[in-house]
């Protein structure tokens, strides 16, 4: 496999694999803390805007590393560096 | 397919590309301004018949202000210009995603950084101006001098997340759009786009509110000690 092949098929699994275990895993954590703030909500319902407003900010955050993995995605598929490096590169 | 609205050239003469961040944001900023000048142009009049332009700007400012003071506590008046802009400004780029043609600045790397920016130099004004400079900064040596580098990271990179974060679910938005209308055209974009509304709204409210806790814990450091 030369370095032009090497490069695209590493790109082309990258971008998925990336996607996948970047939205498996803060989809996890982001069950257990709605799970969490629901029952704290219906055990308090008097403090459901303070809950649900920390609640938020915590989904906020654990989205962010769902972006993260998105944005890289993103990067491999449409505007990747790797792959304009070697085509610039490559003898014609 | 553009990934950014950055990417579209609307308008070039010599080296001056007018990009379409610039023109949607000039939009918007126009949109808004024009709004709060119509509805608070009267404003000064002591007896006033209410109006419901004028309900529906008080109804605004009156639920922003609800949620800063819930966070910040007494005193949370000083922030609700910057933090109220904020939240106007995304939540209104945002919703006129609904409009045909529109392309939401916000998808754009380049707005969304300079908000999140904006954020970072404001959170050490207010804690300055609440604080001082020396008390704010000796912040940064606490609990010892050796977790400098880690607070400045912290620092950073929630600057960094915040800037991300609202790019990439708007330019997400944008991108499912645009993979829909190829592969599905007739039904499935405009379910789609109300799901981009509700994202769009909760993106602007956490964004705001992200702002809001960081100033709130950069001034509330100030206030336990004195």
């Amino acid at each position: 496999m030369d370095t032009v092949t090497l490069i695209a098929f590493t790109s082309i699994v990258a971008a998925p694999t990336c996607m996948v275990l970047g939205s498996i895993v803060p989809a996890l954590g982001e069950t257990k803390t709605i799970t969490q703030a629901l029952n704290s909500i219906a055990q308090q319902p008097d403090e459901a805007g303070t809950l649900g407003r920390t609640l938020f900010i915590g989904l906020a955050m654990l989205e962010s590393i769902a972006i993260y993995c998105f944005v890289i995605a993103i990067i491999l598929i449409f505007a990747n560096p790797f792959w304009n490096h070697v085509i610039a590169v490559a003898p014609k | 397919m553009h990934l950014t609205p950055d990417h579209m050239v609307l308008w070039s003469y010599g080296f001056v590309h007018l990009n379409a961040t610039i023109v949607y944001t000039w939009i918007v900023m126009a949109l808004l301004t024009i709004f709060s000048l119509l509805v608070t142009r009267h404003l000064t009049a002591p007896d006033l018949p209410r109006s419901r332009w004028r309900n529906a700007a008080e109804a605004i400012v009156e639920a922003i202000r609800a949620q800063v003071s819930d966070v910040c506590g007494k005193g949370a008046d000083v922030f609700l210009p910057f933090i109220g802009t904020l939240f106007l400004f995304i939540a209104t780029a945002n919703v006129l995603d609904i409009a045909p043609a529109w392309h939401a600045p916000t998808g754009s790397l380049s707005t969304t950084a300079a908000l999140a920016i904006s954020v970072g130099v404001a959170v050490p004004l207010f804690g300055v101006q609440r604080k001082g400079i020396a008390e704010y900064f000796k912040d940064y040596l606490k609990p010892t001098a050796v977790m400098l580098p880690l607070h400045l990271l912290s620092e950073t990179s929630r600057n960094l997340a915040l800037a991300l974060r609202l790019f990439g679910n708007m330019m997400s938005e944008g991108m499912i759009l645009a993979v829909l209308f190829s592969i599905a055209p007739l039904f499935f974009p405009i379910l789609m786009q109300m799901l981009g509304l509700v994202t769009g709204m909760i993106q602007a409210y956490i964004f705001a509110i992200l702002a809001t806790v960081y100033i709130a814990a950069a001034v509330r450091r100030s206030e336990e000690e004195s």
